[in-house]
């Protein structure tokens, strides 16, 4: 690639007129099991989270539709809620005395 | 040297046994302070008032229930709990069978701490139990034939006083302290606790409801709500609170519901039943 070219491109990357690279089925795969297995997680916990099962449920369906960038971004958002229902399930195994009458 | 160290130590011990007795569990001394809690924090609600829910926080909303107790929404639960209740199993035998005093009059002492089992065990739970060992399908849970059926049971006990044992079992005690871990933790994406409501802000408004005191809660169960258009048992009660925090809801009968049950049934010794009850 000359050096104009890498130029132009970059020029048209920065300027977000180069199209992004769609996202494929083995993307939403990955990120829908890294998802799915933190609300595993949130499962032993006994601490699942309503909206985590309705972004998995909603990347599933994307997915299904085929449009693997929504449903990469709902796996993503799922695997961030379940992340923070084992954060709270964990920290509040000590926490939870704080609100005991006594 | 040594002497120093061995004073060093009986001081370090002295410090730290106040904080080592207050992990032990004491339910006698939580049920104490729990009522306590509540009787200061209302000073003006009449005690046994308590087992009203959120009719207990506030005036009005206490008159428009004495007048809807005058046509209850719960009657024809009850009603045909009583017809269930009699109706024999297909063996011939009936609940009755199932229960002491022939079922009659006993929901106060529920949940009760099975020591064979090493359980507790609910009302519902006992209802099902019978309904299986007579060769009948067990009952939904939530709603239905379960709640006219615990309806009927608690209008039988009404104004007998509640009365939890916690055996000398250390298996009891340490249901009744997940039933209080589970009370006071925090879950759903909402991060509330059932004492976030009930503890912290009884008699405030979540939207149009107002909530109800953690204390007395079990005794007005089952409960006919308004927003339910229909009568809801204790489990679906349990299931609903965890929904609206966001979290999902346990499977009926979990032991985290029972030990909860149990912890909030216990800390309410002493008040009467008001089951079943009504709620907007």
């Amino acid at each position: 690639m000359s050096a104009r070219n890498i130029v132009l491109a970059t020029v048209l990357v920065m300027t977000g007129t180069l199209p992004a690279r769609a996202a494929s089925e083995a993307d939403f795969k990955a990120a829908y099991a890294a998802a799915e297995a933190a609300e595993k997680q949130a499962d032993q916990l006994r601490n699942k989270w309503i909206t985590t099962e309705t972004e998995l449920a909603t990347a599933k369906k994307a997915a299904a539709a085929g449009d693997f960038d929504a449903a990469i971004a709902a796996a993503r958002e799922a695997e961030a809620l379940a992340n923070a229902s084992i954060y709270q399930a964990t920290s509040e195994k000590t926490r939870w005395k704080d609100m005991e009458i006594r | 040297m040594v002497k120093a160290f061995s004073l060093a130590s009986i001081l370090a011990l002295a410090l730290l046994a106040p904080a080592l007795a207050d992990d032990k569990p004491d339910p006698a001394a939580d049920q104490k302070a729990f009522q306590e809690f509540f009787v200061k924090k209302f000073p003006k609600v009449k005690y046994d008032d308590f087992v009203n829910g959120p009719y207990s926080m506030d005036e009005g909303l206490h008159k428009q229930w004495e007048e809807k107790e005058q046509f209850p929404p719960y009657e024809f639960a009850v009603e045909t709990g009583k017809e269930m209740f009699s109706t024999p199993f297909k063996n011939g035998k009936t609940y009755a069978d199932c229960f002491p005093n022939k079922g009659i009059g006993i929901r106060q002492n529920y949940p009760t701490f099975d020591e064979k089992e090493g359980k507790v065990i609910t009302l519902e739970l006992a209802l099902n139990r019978c309904r299986e060992a007579n060769g009948e399908a067990p009952y939904n849970y939530l709603k239905d034939e379960m709640a006219s059926l615990t309806a009927y049971m608690a209008f039988t006990s009404r104004d007998k006083k509640m009365d939890i044992k916690i055996p000398s079992d250390p298996r009891a005690l340490e249901a009744y302290e997940n039933g209080k871990r589970y009370f006071y933790t925090r879950r759903g994406q909402l991060n509330f606790s059932c004492a976030t409501c009930h503890v912290q802000s009884p008699g405030e408004r979540i939207r149009s409801e107002v909530l109800a005191p953690a204390l007395g809660i079990m005794n007005a169960m089952p409960i006919y709500r308004s927003e339910w258009s229909g009568m809801g048992t204790t489990s679906r009660r349990l299931a609903t609170c965890n929904s609206q925090t966001r979290a999902v809801p346990l499977e009926p009968q979990s032991d985290e519901y029972r030990d909860v049950e149990y912890f909030l049934s216990y800390v309410a010794n002493g008040l009467p039943i008001s089951g079943p009850g009504a709620r907007p």
